[in-house]
């Protein structure tokens, strides 16, 4: 899943690298770069934390108030709301991608149609990268009550005209759909790159002992997907704590809070409500959650470029 | 595949009868069948939605909506002169902004990210781990966080509303990301070119610039694409950052829903008109979207 493919070389070159000042000189703008632009902020958000800032009332910016903006989230109903509406839909995303990922994947490793594997494979690129305020805004058009495709073809099956984005539940559902429309995908590739590791006189002996296909995907390929799950469900996670820009031009957080996810909350306290003390807060808040799984997920997943010996 | 050398197999060491071999084959071209529909199902639901966007942007208004929808109609460009005509030229100049940011913070990023990669990718030294870990935390960081300082810092400097401001910011996430991809391709030159360069009386900028960069320029070209791809199609940043003569075209996009009366078509054009460069970009480097969107965790 690392490196370790392409055949790893020695770096063998100066060890003596606190002299080098070309290599210092080639890597240290990105570094200074990300330090500036990266970094900075970021201190400045906690330092913002700790302040009283409303944009709109700019007389008294700047008052340092203690955990006041801390504790004021702490205790807000709408932060404790979206936060958890986002942990939910992202517990139903990265379940149900997950499921279907494999499937795809398996589907496609399996099948013997060569042209139309191909023509799938670069299909799947297309919602993933597909604009995700155009998709919102896609889903506008697709979700409408009255001539919505999807409450067209709903007909068929005999369900009555839903109203998806107008009713709190189903606004929800329908944001859920459209994610796991855009993001199956990379559920479906990631396990496809990863079944691509498993080698094949394995699944062929494997054969020779059973039929059962779910044997052998159990006890032989499930074990070469396990990074790849856990690689997708960690990114996801984060993606989905950051959704901010699909849910924007499908619901605007609409009908009432009904879709706001945690993004959503805090561009609104901040640029509609302005109050930047506050929204700073929430945003370290989230911050701190965004670290935990960062570095769980560089503890599991990322190996360092190679040491050389 | 796997199928085909397990009966190749079975028919060189006899371990099947021929009836068995034969209804076995059977068995197969039926669930053949079953995958060729299922193929066929995911790839309708996976084109389904752009084929619409399409085919709306190039519907006459009064046929947007007709329920069956109309699947044969006159296709008009009505509502892409609209939109590239519009007297503010608001989309037009979306879309201008757009490409001003992408290619500029791309080329930044890789001016940045490359001489970086391929420092990291030769070199040993202390802290390098913990380096190379802050440099891909920041996929992990939510743009909101930080978002709302950089406004102020922004405000302060007087580049709200300048491409400059998006260009900056997105190296958050682009120089990482071509540092990732390019590692990975400096890593597989192999580092006896390095010794002849330097016996050859190459410096190491020399060394990077003639002999090690063309030779990475595939990991570059996959890298730069990625790093468009994203900055062209992000929403927040330049929400919060750009408004007026600065809109990017994504904010065009979501502009669409206030107002009254929204224009389906045009709305749908627009969308078009975004959508399209990114989705060819990708379906050109399809192959390694994944390794750039998990920044290099699957190949």
């Amino acid at each position: 899943m690392t490196a370790t493919a392409s055949p790893l070389r020695v770096a063998t070159l100066p060890r003596r690298w606190h002299f080098n000042w070309a290599a210092i000189t080639m890597i240290a703008p990105a570094v200074l770069t990300l330090l500036l632009i990266g970094l900075y902020p970021l201190l400045f958000a906690v330092s913002l934390s700790f302040q009283k800032f409303q944009l709109n009332r700019p007389a008294d910016n700047g008052m340092f108030v203690q955990f006041n903006n801390y504790q004021s989230v702490l205790q807000d109903d709408l932060f404790w709301s979206s936060l958890g509406r986002t942990m939910f839909m992202l517990i139903i995303v990265l379940i149900v991608q997950m499921l279907l990922g494999i499937g795809i994947a398996l589907l496609i490793d399996g099948s013997r149609w060569k042209l139309m594997n191909w023509i799938v494979k670069i299909a799947l690129v297309i919602p993933i990268a597909m604009t995700p305020a155009v998709v919102g805004l896609l889903g506008v058009l697709l979700f409408n009550r009255e001539f919505g495709l999807i409450n067209y073809a709903l007909s068929f099956v005999g369900v009555a005209q839903i109203s998806w984005l107008g009713d709190p539940t189903m606004a929800m559902v329908a944001v859920i759909i459209t994610d796991l429309w855009q993001w199956t995908p990379f559920a479906a590739l990631v396990m496809l790159s990863s079944l691509a590791i498993v080698p094949q006189d394995m699944v062929e002996a494997a054969r020779l002992d059973t039929k059962n296909g779910w044997t052998i995907f159990r006890y032989v390929k499930l074990p070469y997907l396990m990074p790849g799950i856990t690689a997708f469900m960690i990114i996801r996670t984060a993606d989905v704590l950051k959704l901010f820009d699909m849910p924007f031009t499908l619901t605007r957080g609409g009908p009432g809070v009904s879709t706001e996810l945690i993004s959503l909350y805090i561009q609104r306290m901040g640029f509609r409500i302005f109050d930047m003390g506050v929204a700073s807060a929430q945003a370290i808040l989230l911050l701190i959650l965004c670290i935990i799984l960062s570095r769980t997920y560089i503890h599991f997943f990322y190996r360092a470029p190679e040491t050389a010996e | 595949m796997a199928r085909a050398n397990n009966h190749l197999f079975n028919a060189m060491t006899g371990t099947h009868s021929a009836t068995a071999a034969r209804r076995r084959v059977r068995h197969v071209d039926w669930g053949a069948w079953v995958q060729l529909f299922l193929l066929i199902l995911l790839l309708v639901v996976l084109l389904f939605p752009f084929y619409f966007m399409v085919t709306t942007s190039l519907k006459q208004q009064n046929d947007t909506f007709a329920i069956p929808p109309k699947i044969w109609f006159a296709p008009t460009l009505e509502h892409y002169t609209a939109v590239l005509q519009d007297q503010a030229g608001s989309v037009r100049t979306g879309l201008q902004n757009s490409i001003v940011v992408a290619v500029g913070t791309t080329l930044i990023a890789l001016i940045l990210g490359t001489p970086a990669a391929y420092v990291l990718a030769r070199f040993e030294f202390r802290g390098k781990r913990d380096l190379w870990f802050w440099f891909i935390s920041n996929r992990f960081i939510s743009p909101i966080v930080v978002a709302l300082p950089f406004f102020l810092i922004a405000r302060d400097l007087k580049l709200l509303n300048t491409p400059t401001a998006l260009m900056l910011i997105y190296l958050t996430f682009n120089v990482p990301l071509v540092i990732w991809l390019c590692l990975d391709q400096f890593r597989s030159i192999p580092t006896e070119i390095d010794e002849q360069a330097k016996v050859d009386g190459c410096n190491l900028f020399q060394t990077f610039f003639r002999i090690n960069l063309p030779l990475a320029i595939p990991g570059v070209v996959v890298s730069a694409i990625l790093c468009f791809i994203f900055s062209w199609n992000e929403l927040l940043f330049a929400l919060i950052l750009n408004r007026g003569s600065g809109q990017t075209a994504p904010v065009q996009a979501a502009n669409f829903m206030t107002g009254f009366g929204i224009k389906w078509g045009e709305m749908m054009a627009t969308g078009t008109l975004i959508v399209l460069p990114v989705v060819i970009f990708a379906a050109l480097v399809s192959r390694h979207l994944t390794r750039g969107l998990t920044m290099g965790a699957i190949k």
